[in-house]
């Protein structure tokens, strides 16, 4: 399977996001900013970082750059497309997903391990997985979802919601909020479900003696589905 | 042509900055505001120098990049 990631001036995350890919058995290539034509892939990583410095707004000059046009043609054919964290700021900034992620509601940057609970696995990121609730990490000063309540109902009812902030139970309340998301989203998808956005990141949760297993069981099950 | 463009968040927006200068401003004893929206502010000189053209032009920047209409209006305010 083959996957790329994208690096755009200010991306950290994208060497994390090429080990974990390829610990799971996927051929990742990296893919700069100012290319114009994407590799062949079965999945497209938009990593984690400051592209363009956060300038404007998170994700917005990152969204114009070359590359994304292939990216987002991509999308729209029907591939795979990831965004993690400054990846998802990207994606909500080509309107590939709905809404939009604003300064965390305590105005701090959030780096802690957080519970995310899986909440529909009719899609090829989650489906087959055994478990509803995950640890993953969050680190971002721009993860609070905004979406208009046109937008959010939309957005249940279409099962766009992927992923919810909750506790090791899976009880989603404002109490596990970390940074004032609208319903607790911690992560969406597009209409299709083929491009999903979230804060957490699974390619920090890969190996036990670092942080946790999470992300692993995630990966796993990601390859098996694309296969 | 100098045309400039004002961004500011929608009305149900939070606004988490505003809110703290709000409250900085109100420590220091400015205590008759309501309430404080943070905003963005863009100069931008364009080739063009017919007013109408140049403002409907900085116009679709506003709708394509300097703003994200989900969240924030913008305002085209002068030409000069």
């Amino acid at each position: 399977m083959k996957s790329s990631v994208i690096t755009f001036p200010g991306s950290n995350c994208d060497r994390d996001i090429d080990v974990a890919l390829n610990k799971f058995g996927f051929k990742n290539k990296m893919v700069w900013h100012d290319d114009n034509e994407l590799p062949k892939s079965d999945l497209v990583v938009l990593p984690g970082g400051f592209s363009y410095g956060d300038y404007l707004r998170c994700g917005s000059m990152a969204s114009k750059s070359k590359i994304m046009k292939s990216v987002i043609n991509f999308a729209k054919s029907g591939g795979l497309v990831m965004g993690i964290c400054n990846g998802f700021q990207i994606l909500v900034e080509t309107g590939l997903v709905p809404g939009v992620l604003l300064r965390n509601k305590y105005l701090e940057f959030i780096c802690k391990n957080v519970f995310v609970k899986v909440d529909n696995k009719e899609n090829p990121f989650f489906k087959n997985l055994d478990k509803d609730v995950f640890e993953f990490h969050i680190a971002h000063n721009e993860g609070n979802y905004f979406c208009t309540n046109d937008q959010l109902k939309e957005i249940e009812d279409n099962n766009q919601v992927a992923v919810y902030y909750c506790d090791n139970n899976g009880k989603t309340s404002e109490n596990f909020n970390p940074n004032g998301s609208t319903s607790n989203i911690a992560g969406v998808f597009n209409k299709e479900k083929n491009v999903l956005g979230m804060m957490p990141h699974p390619e920090r949760m890969i190996d036990q003696c670092l942080s946790g297993e999470d992300g692993s069981i995630f990966f796993k099950n990601l390859i098996n589905n694309i296969k | 042509m100098r045309v400039s463009a004002i961004i500011t968040l929608k009305k149900d927006v939070l606004d988490p900055q505003g809110k703290v200068i709000h409250q900085a401003l109100d420590g220091m004893g400015f205590k008759d505001v309501n309430e404080v929206r943070q905003g963005k502010y863009f100069e931008i000189d364009v080739k063009e120098n017919d007013p109408q053209k140049a403002k409907s032009l900085v116009e679709d920047m506003c709708k394509k990049l300097l703003a994200n209409l989900v969240i924030e209006n913008y305002k085209i305010i002068e030409t000069q």
